[in-house]
């Protein structure tokens, strides 16, 4: 979010305490949670807990009305903190600029920044679209792409600002099970490489016990459990294991016309 | 009402503000110069050849019957360059261009794209809003330049090849040259200029203000153009007013 010097490390986030209502409706009621540096940190919950809300105040585009937001140790309410850390998210529509083309879109914030020449803009946005498997789509539109090829994008689009934490919201919403597995392992292959803090939300189980070192388990605006996948695996709250275990009824009775 | 007034102004400031930065945004400018001029330019002569047209249609006749044909050129000339090609461009512009603007802006508020330009650390009053304020206040003057002289041409076909007017070329163009100078073309471009800044400024206003889906983006389309032509013809009066102590 930034213009700071690259550094190949993830940073540490807080959240304490975090409040927000929308018209008077409790969205977040007291959020509490810590990510590591480095962790794949994990957002999981039924539509509508305030995954996504969560994320916009994580990367400051919503303003609690209670509770604060820490990166390593200091409140992003603070005056030049967003600008000391580099932070990127993927939306869960991707937010791509259908005006622009690929590369364009790819290489937005070197440009709109003036940080690097043209050419070594043009070098970066390459050498970002061969990690998430674009390899020469610089001169294609949006519209031209699919569901998860846009996701890609989107992701080369936050790794092209060496970020230090990066949100995912719904990375794999919309797409077959074949292309949201690639786009995990991804988000785990980005991990591993540049050792950036990961928070994924998401309601995708498989995503979520593939990549995760930690999963908060979100319901109502609150967080029930946070813990490894299989110690949530193995909490007994009944809430958490409908989640889990959710499953099609096959026997449900028919009602007759 | 009052709420919307204010952060009209705070964008409008905000946008000034930004003004420095319009030299690295000049591509996305030459970008809307060229979607405004080339949306525009037609419709703009068709519509100026025709106001021009029934201007001289309506008051030849009259002055004709009283003697006084020969100032129909005057007629014409004045109320074009003063009045009506600022006032119908700007109101062509807010149909085609700021209805654009606020259905893009919008839809990309929509679709998170603006979100995503912030959590760049992109700021969207320089990204957006400037390039098409900067854009429209110079293509709307330019505009009105072709409109005043297709609306005297229209103005001159009328006269000449009317039966109840009967005034040649000559005779129209010589009384207008007599009562039109630069000062009162001056005039209707300052107009033009305040009125491009409104349309402007309500359009992104409106776009960046867009919530919920599409519909609400059609919401700040009838807005935009909507609070645009209002804002015009009230201002129209006021800066009527004010130029009058430079007459």
């Amino acid at each position: 979010m930034n213009t700071a010097t690259p550094t190949r490390q993830g940073v540490r986030v807080t959240v304490r305490g975090l409040r927000r209502s929308f018209d008077g409706q409790p969205v977040l009621k007291g959020l509490n949670f810590e990510v590591e540096r480095g962790e794949i940190f994990v957002v999981m919950g039924p539509s509508g807990s305030g995954k996504s809300v969560l994320l916009k105040h994580i990367i400051g585009l919503e303003t609690p009305d209670a509770g604060e937001i820490l990166i390593e140790g200091e409140s992003i309410q603070s005056p030049g903190v967003m600008d000391k850390y580099r932070m990127a998210m993927v939306f869960q529509s991707g937010a791509l600029f259908n005006s622009l083309t690929v590369g364009e879109n790819v290489g937005l914030y070197l440009t709109e920044h003036q940080l690097k020449s043209p050419d070594e803009i043009a070098r970066i946005v390459k050498e970002k679209l061969e990690i998430v498997g674009l390899k020469g789509q610089e001169d294609r539109y949006p519209s031209d792409l699919s569901g998860g090829m846009k996701k890609r994008v989107a992701i080369a689009r936050a790794l092209v600002i060496e970020p230090q934490l990066i949100l995912y919201d719904e990375p794999t919403s919309e797409l077959d099970p074949v292309i949201a597995a690639t786009i995990g392992e991804e988000i785990l292959k980005l991990n591993r490489r540049i050792h950036v803090t990961s928070i994924v939300v998401t309601h995708d189980r498989d995503l979520a016990f593939g990549i995760a070192d930690r999963i908060a388990l979100m319901n109502d605006g609150q967080i029930l459990a946070v813990g490894p996948p299989e110690e949530l695996k193995n909490n007994p709250h009944p809430r958490i294991q409908e989640f889990l275990t959710a499953k099609f009824n096959h026997n449900m009775e028919r009602t007759s016309l | 009402m009052f709420q919307n007034i204010g952060e009209l102004l705070v964008l409008f400031w905000r946008t000034l503000q930004a003004l420095p930065q319009t030299w690295r945004q000049r591509r996305k400018v030459y970008d809307q110069l060229f979607e405004i001029g080339n949306a525009s330019l037609l419709m703009a002569c068709i519509l100026s050849l025709f106001i021009g047209g029934v201007i001289a249609l309506q008051t030849g006749p009259l002055l004709a019957e009283r003697g006084l044909a020969t100032l129909i050129g005057s007629v014409v000339g004045n109320s074009m360059c003063k009045e009506l090609a600022p006032v119908m461009m700007s109101i062509l512009i807010a149909g085609r261009i700021g209805s654009a603007m606020a259905a893009e802006i919008g839809s990309m508020r929509v679709y998170q794209e603006i979100d995503a330009l912030r959590t760049m650390n992109i700021n969207p009053v320089h990204y957006l809003v400037l390039p098409r304020l900067v854009a429209i206040s110079c293509a709307l003057p330019i505009l009105v330049i072709f409109s005043i002289q297709v609306g005297w041409m229209g103005g001159a076909l009328v006269s000449v090849f009317n039966d109840r007017i009967g005034v040649s070329f000559t005779a129209f163009f010589n009384n207008l040259r007599e009562t039109v100078d630069l000062a009162k073309i001056m005039n209707g471009l300052f107009k033009s200029f305040v009125f491009a800044v409104v349309i402007g400024t309500v359009s992104c206003h409106q776009g960046l203000q867009t919530i919920g889906g599409p519909r609400g983006i059609g919401r700040s389309v009838t807005k935009a153009v909507v609070n645009s032509i209002v804002l015009i013809l009230i201002l129209d009066y006021f800066v009527t007013r004010f130029l009058m102590y430079f007459d």
